[in-house]
């Protein structure tokens, strides 16, 4: 009961006062934060945002489990945006090339996002322990390329129509019907009424819950997973306890960025293809969720869903006019602040307490060993 | 005259733990003050009170008569209290003068005024007797002289009351001697000095008193004069001071380690370890002895596998392994107490059925190749914990949250329980108390006469005298002497340790 207690204690007080200091920021933009407020909530309680706030936490969560995987062991994959893009620009194409059973055709594109995404970011774990490269230099340079270079140019050979392309025809050719992933309304629809406005929950979903069980089971049961921690814990006791410092770097950003590549995979699904203006910052909004969430498979998913929230919020503050839409981003932030340091004081609390318990616990059995 | 430091009813507790229960302590002026107690006693935690680490749960402190109310250390620098902690905290890419100044920089404009500085240092140096080269590196330095240098960056401080907490658990006999000269020098000048450590004979040689803890309480405070061993271990465990013999030698001619013409280098290509030849038994132990920075760290890592060598051959029980990963070494039966176990020893943040893991992740009960196996993990974990007496409330805490000698008795436990066919103990017994070091000693002869080939680095010579049936001598990456424990004292090794005697090369490979 005090466990679950002080368990809460963090995330509830973070979020007081997280509101207090939203309030404050949204009453100097001299926007009314109750109306506000309001407006979030209300838009929040409809069925078809509830979709879009899950389909803005899927990618997030995904790309929040991408990061931690780096964060475990003390590496900092900062390219996740770059491997995302460059994974969903070549998913796409590849799956517009062929038309196949839709199990194998979903599978084929999703192997290759996650073939892309590690192969990429290995080229920053293979640099680290080759040449020596710092991995947050690696993948920011990885990012520039993937981003204005290699993107770029790959998605003008591909551009669907050459000749009389218009902006719808922009992007990579469609994908057939068969590699994309169906949408899961049937699944919420059993339990409510049905979804309107023409909005689909991504069966994505599915991929990112089970990316986060993977995620779990890789770090509470695997072996893999405890050399990964306790490379970041010491990595030289690691190194004397017979875990190679090196295989491990190349391994850790390699499933990194296999995770990244499943980013994209919600904007393809969506829209059929690669758009010449795809999502961006996906990534390095993840990076905020892995903190937030405190690489936590289950803290992320709070941390997601809550970010998604923000964002999705972002619109009906500019239709009802009632705050500028930047105010969600400001928000996002003093959350990430607030909670850092609601961690950290709650983790001294918590310790103080358990002390005085166990004071009172041995004055109670006087005579006892007390130093034990 | 008003004592220097008083400590009145000074509680502090820790999740599960009451780490100092209603202590009092009071230091004279002047005076070299020994605090004694087992493992876990809360000597270090007491320490880290006085010098504002740490805040008490409950109680007061008088320095020279004056209450204070320590919050950081700053504010008991600011009082003319420093402290020199067990680990180091230098600055190995520094000179010496530069760790020294380093955060109390005296600066112009934001230029850091080295000339003043080096001025205060020589004058700090020569007022107390010390030498040290301001410029030299500190990675270039051994350890005592590393020692000197946070002895001194405290004094250049401004410290009048001197904290040292196991000062001597990382010396060899002669630093030790140098120490406490140094320490004499600090007396006459006038510093009153407060220092930990776990080696009875080294306290009665230099303090003026002594209080022993026990369970967080204070049970004893005396002046030295006419206190024995004896009764300082009585006071402390409650039970005979051991002594490190071995029984009956069990060495067969079976050979368990075998290191042939073994060359190492360091990353300047320098030979550190230069052919180099020795076998270890099964049920032998074979001990090193030698100044720090001779090649001894160099050999074992080639050993254990995290440092490549340059020439030459090793093979454990028939098998090479000269070019094996560290972990299929590990798996062959290599276990490793290293020598200093915050560095290659723990994984401090993480919970101890986890740091009892490390290094034996692959192998039952711990796991396989795929999973980690908790409850395999924990319910050996807890049989660590009762076999080698480590003190903690559970296997959850974090190793931090153990004193220095528990953690180093759950890494003894870790790799003795393994069933290994090799143990490399790089100071086994290092920070462990008196009573806890006769365990340790037994557990290592217990394993030996099943067969463990064991090779034992030792700063302690008794130990490795005590210990050993063999003990080679190491000096300046070659082995030179090899001599029978029986007929050595430690007077002789260290001789041979600083190469003032020689033995032909015949005798020594
Ligand atoms: N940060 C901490 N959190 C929880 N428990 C702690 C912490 N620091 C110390 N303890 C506990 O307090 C007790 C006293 O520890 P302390 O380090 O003072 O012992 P010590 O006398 O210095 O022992 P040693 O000789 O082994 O160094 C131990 O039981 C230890 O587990
Ligand atoms: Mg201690």
């Amino acid at each position: 009961m005090r466990k679950l207690l002080f368990a809460l204690a963090a995330p509830v007080g973070a979020f007081v006062l997280t509101i207090i200091i939203s309030s404050i920021a949204l009453w100097m933009f001299g926007s009314n934060p109750f109306s506000a407020y309001g407006d979030m909530l209300g838009h929040a309680a409809k069925l078809e945002t509830q979709v879009d706030i899950l389909n803005r936490a899927t990618p997030l969560y995904i790309s929040a489990v991408a990061a931690a995987i780096g964060f475990r062991m003390n590496l900092f994959n900062i390219g996740v945006e770059g491997q995302y893009l460059f994974a969903f620009l070549i998913a796409a194409q590849v799956g517009s090339l062929v038309v196949l059973p839709q199990v194998f055709h979903i599978l084929l594109i999703m192997t290759v996002a996650v073939l892309v995404g590690a192969a990429y970011a290995g080229i920053a774990g293979v640099l680290k322990v080759t040449r020596g490269v710092n991995e947050v230099i690696s993948t920011i340079m990885l990012n520039a390329i993937a981003i204005t270079g290699l993107i770029a140019l790959l998605q003008q050979r591909w551009q669907a129509d050459q000749e009389n392309f218009t902006s719808t025809t922009l992007g990579t050719n469609p994908i057939p019907e068969s590699g994309l992933i169906p949408n899961i309304n049937g699944i919420v629809e059993i339990f409510t009424r049905d979804i309107g406005q023409g909005k689909q929950l991504t069966g994505m979903l599915i991929v990112a819950i089970l990316v986060g069980l993977a995620y779990h089971f890789l770090l509470t049961r695997m072996r893999f997973g405890f050399d990964l921690r306790a490379s970041g814990a010491n990595p030289f006791a690691a190194r004397a306890g017979g875990i190679p410092p090196k295989r491990m770097v190349v391994a850790a950003m390699v499933l990194s960025g296999a995770a990244a590549g499943l980013i994209g995979l919600v904007e393809l699904n969506e829209k059929a293809k690669f758009s010449p203006n795809p999502i961006k910052g996906l990534g390095f909004a993840g990076i905020a969720v892995a903190l937030l969430g405190r690489n936590n498979p289950g803290g992320m998913v709070f941390a997601a869903l809550l970010f998604a929230f923000l964002d999705v919020s972002a619109g009906i503050l500019q239709n009802t006019q009632a705050a500028t839409k930047e105010i969600v981003n400001i928000m996002q932030g003093i959350v990430l602040l607030v909670a850092v340091i609601a961690y950290g004081v709650t983790a001294r609390i918590q310790s103080r307490e358990e002390a005085k318990a166990t004071a009172e616990a041995l004055r109670a059995t006087e005579g006892m060993e007390v130093a034990t | 005259m008003t004592a220097a430091i008083e400590l009145i009813g000074i509680t502090k507790r820790f999740p599960g733990v009451i780490a100092n229960d209603d202590v009092n302590l009071t230091v004279e002026k002047g005076e070299i003050h020994a605090i004694c107690g087992e493992n876990g006693a809360g000597k270090s935690t007491l320490m880290k009170i006085l010098y504002g680490m740490q805040p008490a749960d409950e109680g007061r402190m008088l320095v020279n008569g004056e209450e204070v109310n320590f919050s950081t250390p700053n504010d008991a620098i600011d009082r003319g209290i420093g402290m020199v902690h067990q680990h180091f905290m230098l600055a190995d890419q520094l000179t010496v003068l530069e760790n020294i100044i380093l955060g109390a920089e005296p600066t112009n404009g934001g230029v850091i005024k080295f000339k003043e500085a080096e001025a205060h240092l020589a004058k700090v140096a020569a007022d107390y007797g010390l030498t040290i080269d301001p410029n030299d590196m500190i990675e270039s330095l051994e350890v005592g002289e590393r020692q000197r240098v946070e002895i001194i960056k405290v004094l250049y401080r401004g410290a009048e009351i001197l904290i040292l907490d196991e000062p001597t658990a990382v010396l060899v006999p002669q630093e030790v001697e140098a120490l406490f000269d140094n320490m004499r020098e600090l007396k006459a000048a006038g510093s009153t000095i407060i220092f930990i450590d776990h080696k009875l004979d080294e306290v009665l040689e230099i303090s003026d008193s002594i209080t022993v803890l026990r369970h967080g309480k204070t049970v004893a405070s005396m002046p030295n004069e006419g206190v024995t061993a004896h009764d300082l271990a009585e006071l402390m465990v409650g039970s005979e001071l051991p002594t490190p013999e071995t029984s009956e030698s069990t060495v067969t001619s079976t050979v368990a380690l075998d290191v042939r013409e073994v060359t190492v280098a360091d990353e300047d290509g320098r030979n550190v370890v230069e052919n180099i030849n020795f076998q270890i038994h099964k049920g032998e132990i074979l001990g090193i002895a030698g100044v720090e920075g001779n090649g001894q760290s160099e050999l074992i890592d080639a050993i254990i596998g995290t440092a490549d060598i340059r020439q030459g051959a090793m093979s454990l029980l028939g098998t090479d392994i000269s070019n094996m990963s560290v972990r299929k070494r590990r798996e062959l039966g290599i276990a490793y107490v290293p020598e200093d176990r915050h560095v290659e020893g723990l994984m401090l943040d993480a919970p101890l059925w986890e740091n009892a893991a490390l290094g034996h992740q692959t192998q039952s009960p711990y796991g396989s190749r795929w999973l980690i196996n908790r409850d395999g993990a924990r319910t050996q974990t807890e049989l660590i914990k009762e076999e080698f007496d480590v003190r903690t409330p559970n296997i959850d805490v974090s190793a931090h949250a153990l004193s220095g000698g528990n953690q180093q008795k759950l890494i003894i436990g870790r790799e003795l329980t393994s069933n290994p066919s090799l143990l490399i103990a790089a100071h086994p017994t290092r920070g462990i108390d008196v009573g806890a070091q006769a365990a340790v000693w037994e557990q290592i002869r217990t394993a030996r006469a099943n067969g463990l080939a064991t090779l034992l680095i030792s700063a302690d010579l008794d130990e490795l005298i005590g210990l050993s049936d063999t003990i080679v001598v190491m000096l300046r990456g070659r082995l030179v002497a090899r001599l029978a424990p029986e007929d050595v004292t430690p007077r002789d090794l260290g001789a041979y340790m600083t190469g003032a005697a020689t033995q032909n090369s015949d005798e020594a490979a």
